[in-house]
């Protein structure tokens, strides 16, 4: 399941939904928070995404991870919009049978949508620059043996 | 595919902020025949957009899906020119 919103979501509720989805031995979830970039409180930091292409990059990311691994259930939630510091932005969540394909899966979830899936952070009124080590960190899948 | 003569051209994060448009439908007689020659084009309007087109990591798509700039046009295409992504 692929969700682009401006609300925020309760963990809880989503590891309540992968449970569901299955008898599953691993349920591994990763929750990305909006780091405190300034120490300024007053200094705001959005979220802008390419509407449509957002939805179909996520899409094809999930479906590149469940042709690798055995997967259960699979889900992505990406927050756009002002956020504040120390808020939920991103949650991946995956259930499988065993918990090295959950972590893997998850994994490889995070590190590819922060390379391919159209947002870009902006803080106050700087636009975040793309990471050299988040392009590395998407480049090792494609010549690890993860098996 | 559309047969008016236009494409719909978006900039985002960064680069709509640079060049002040984050939306244009593009119109010209004659339809680019790439990528490639529609950014030239574009890069050609003046100094402000040769600099910000000018930008090496500079990503685009066209229809939504990652295009190199060999990537063929037609009229009523969506093409969006983006930096690297950041999200998450």
């Amino acid at each position: 399941m692929i969700r682009v919103q401006q609300a925020d979501f309760v963990v809880a509720d989503e590891y309540h939904h992968l449970q569901q989805s299955g008898i599953a031995g691993a349920i591994v979830t990763f929750s990305g928070l909006v780091r405190d970039f300034t120490g300024d409180t007053g200094e705001s930091f959005f979220l802008q995404h390419y509407p449509g292409m957002t939805e179909s990059v996520l899409n094809k990311i999930v479906s590149q991870a469940e042709s690798r691994w055995p997967l259960l259930a699979v889900t992505v939630i990406h927050r756009v919009g002002h956020l504040q510091a120390g808020d939920q932005i991103v949650f991946v969540g995956v259930s499988s049978a065993h918990r090295k394909t959950a972590f893997a899966a998850c994994e490889y979830i995070i590190d590819v949508l922060k390379t391919e899936a159209p947002f870009w952070k902006k803080e106050g009124s700087r636009w975040v620059a793309a990471k050299q080590s988040d392009q590395a960190a998407a480049d090792r899948w494609l010549t690890a043996d993860d098996s | 595919m559309s047969n008016t003569n236009a494409i719909t051209i978006l900039y985002f994060a960064s680069l709509g902020d640079a060049l002040g448009v984050t939306e244009e439908h593009f119109s010209q007689a004659s339809l680019p025949a790439d990528v490639a020659s529609l950014r030239a084009q574009l890069a050609a309007r003046d100094t402000q957009w040769a600099a910000a087109l000018s930008a090496t990591n500079l990503r685009c798509a066209v229809n939504q899906s990652l295009a190199k700039p060999e990537h063929p046009l037609c009229w009523g295409d969506e093409v969006a020119f983006f930096p690297p992504v950041t999200g998450g």
